[in-house]
């Protein structure tokens, strides 16, 4: 083919080039029909100029740029619809209580090892109690010492309002990180809950040796189940990616991995809302020695309940079943 | 990479490395860390402003929370928020020449880039994104944990390419010359400035002698610089040389 060919193609094309290099740069997030049928064309005929180009033009600027116009139309095609309030509703309705359903055996087994470390935790500082420098500050150890909580007179030092968003962002990084960890092969889930329940079987050991186990429980009764569970949850969908590198259900391990993670990731949309919640709770209600004990166990049991019909679906009213109408 | 277009018309993707990914990075972690600094300098010295006022009472918790929270927020949310709302990019990815797709090519959706950013957790670790950098190092498509969780790719935009589509089809409009010789001038023109004098001007020569017939070596010879870039100029915009 010609150079002059060439030549008289270019011409031609000039003016819709032009044209659409104006389109491709009004960056509209939401197109009507029209538009996304102009766009379409655009793109079929961006293939068509593209196909001819390659042969005529071959390694030139041209042709790079209409590839680089090509590559714009492809990304626009291909994008997700933008999320709604109704694609937000079947998330909560639907999606997230299936993955938790999905989720079940590895939460249990999660809160299993939770209690089972628990119990390692309290047997270890009951036998040996000079251990406990492994898992408490000196600070706290002085006060437990002195017999009184640590977070004795947390609301003189900070108001509650600071101390609730230091705790659920604290949580809801913790939460993050358990379900990020299982990457190690399901490892790392496993040893954050691990390492979460030594502790707490560790520090109410060490504070029945003194006598004030009954006030840490009154301290984690309200915000402790629901905390405890959102951490079983997350570790569960760390473990389900650390399953999926071990046994793949796709091609590849790259693949399981990816599908694994985009399935169940969404679960943690649901733990950081219950988190924000505990972090309320333990920033207002928590530490403050006004609110009884019978108080506190209705609140936590009281949102641990609404927590499992929140992950259940039920929570959110069901999707309205419309009849069609006969054509 | 190569990927199939939904036209059957296949491109390449071109894959940004750990360089172009770190300076994207860096320019983001400045812009953050300056967005956070200036809030957090800006709200305390409003509430320093208003404590100084007689009539208004404001407790310690504003001073906590109103300088510090927003702060901490833009540091964090920077990058979600951001990859969310410019589809893939940001101001120092933009500025590195680079974005993420799928790797289809497509656009990334919210739960794809919000899947990227949770496993910055892991690729930041311990500090400064060894894990992350390791990963990129490693894997085929040059990607860290987190791309690989999400099913993104962070490419090099070609957006600028496609600007010099109209510009080079007008050109050859204009001009009446072949493609590949209006490429060749305006590619001379482009890096007219940037290029040493004898080699521009030996450059211009072989273009002139290969498309004006009518001058010769001897006249050719004796234009100066100046002259040379005008008659490229010329060439560019009319497809001929007017004598004088």
């Amino acid at each position: 083919m010609s150079a002059v060919a060439a030549g008289a193609w270019m011409k031609s094309r000039a003016r819709i080039w032009g044209e659409w290099l104006a389109q491709s740069q009004s960056r509209a997030r939401r197109l009507d029909v029209e538009a996304a049928q102009r766009l379409v064309e655009r793109y079929r005929a961006l293939a068509r100029d593209l196909t001819t180009a390659r042969r005529l033009l071959p390694d030139s600027r041209a042709t790079a740029a209409l590839e680089s116009l090509y590559i714009a139309a492809h990304a626009s095609i291909d994008s997700s619809a933008p999320h709604t309030r109704a694609t937000l509703l079947r998330l909560f309705r639907t999606e997230i209580p299936a993955i938790v359903a999905s989720l079940r055996p590895a939460i249990l087994w999660m809160g299993l090892l939770l209690f089972a470390s628990a119990a390692a935790g309290w047997w270890l500082i009951s036998s040996y109690p000079d251990l406990i420098v492994l898992v408490a500050s000196d600070k706290m150890i002085d006060a437990v010492e002195h017999g009184r909580l640590w977070t004795e007179g947390m609301l003189n030092i900070a108001p509650a309002s600071i101390i609730s968003v230091r705790i659920l962002s604290n949580n809801i990084v913790v939460s993050l990180f358990a379900f990020c960890a299982g990457i190690f092969f399901g490892l790392g889930a496993f040893y954050i809950i691990a390492v979460n329940g030594l502790m707490l079987g560790a520090m109410f050991a060490f504070t029945h040796q003194f006598g004030i186990d009954g006030e840490l429980l009154k301290f984690v009764a309200a915000h402790g189940p629901v905390e405890l569970s959102v951490m079983c949850i997350s570790a569960a969908a760390g473990s389900a990616l650390g399953e999926s590198l071990i046994r793949p259900k796709a091609a590849t391990r790259r693949e399981s991995f990816q599908q694994a993670a985009g399935r169940v990731s969404r679960v943690l949309l649901a733990c950081a809302l219950l988190l924000i919640g505990c972090g309320l709770i333990e920033g207002f209600i928590s530490p403050d020695p006004r609110v009884p004990l019978a108080a506190r166990v209705v609140i936590g049991l009281g949102y641990w309940l609404l927590m499992l019909l929140f992950l259940s679906g039920r929570l959110l009213p069901r999707e309205a079943t419309r009849e069609r109408a006969p054509d | 990479m190569r990927i199939a277009g939904l036209t059957g018309v296949d491109v390449a993707l071109d894959i940004a490395g750990p360089g172009s990914r770190s300076y994207a990075f860096i320019i983001d972690w400045h812009i953050r860390v300056l967005l956070s600094l200036a809030w957090f300098c800006i709200a305390w010295l409003l509430l320093k402003f208003l404590a100084s006022v007689p009539s208004t009472h404001l407790s310690a918790r504003w001073f906590v929370l109103l300088p510090s929270l927003p702060a901490a927020a833009i540091y964090l949310f920077y990058h979600p928020l951001l990859e969310v709302l410019m589809r893939g990019r940001t101001p120092g990815k933009r500025r590195a020449g680079v974005r993420i797709v799928t790797r289809n090519g497509g656009t990334p959706g919210v739960g794809a880039l919000l899947i990227r950013n949770i496993f910055r957790l892991v690729d930041s670790l311990p500090l400064f994104y060894p894990v992350g950098l390791m990963s990129c190092f490693i894997t085929a498509q040059r990607v860290r944990i987190g791309d690989l969780a999400a099913g993104t790719l962070l490419v090099r935009d070609s957006e600028a390419a496609g600007k010099s589509l109209a510009q080079l089809g007008s050109m050859v409009s204009r001009s009446g010359l072949a493609p590949v010789l209006v490429e060749l001038i305006n590619d001379v023109l482009e890096r007219w400035a940037s290029l040493g004098i004898a080699k521009r001007d030996e450059l211009a020569r072989s273009i002139l002698a290969r498309i004006d017939s009518a001058a010769s070596a001897a006249e050719l010879a004796g234009l100066t610089d100046a002259e040379l870039l005008q008659r490229l100029r010329q060439l560019l915009d009319t497809g001929r040389i007017e004598r004088t």
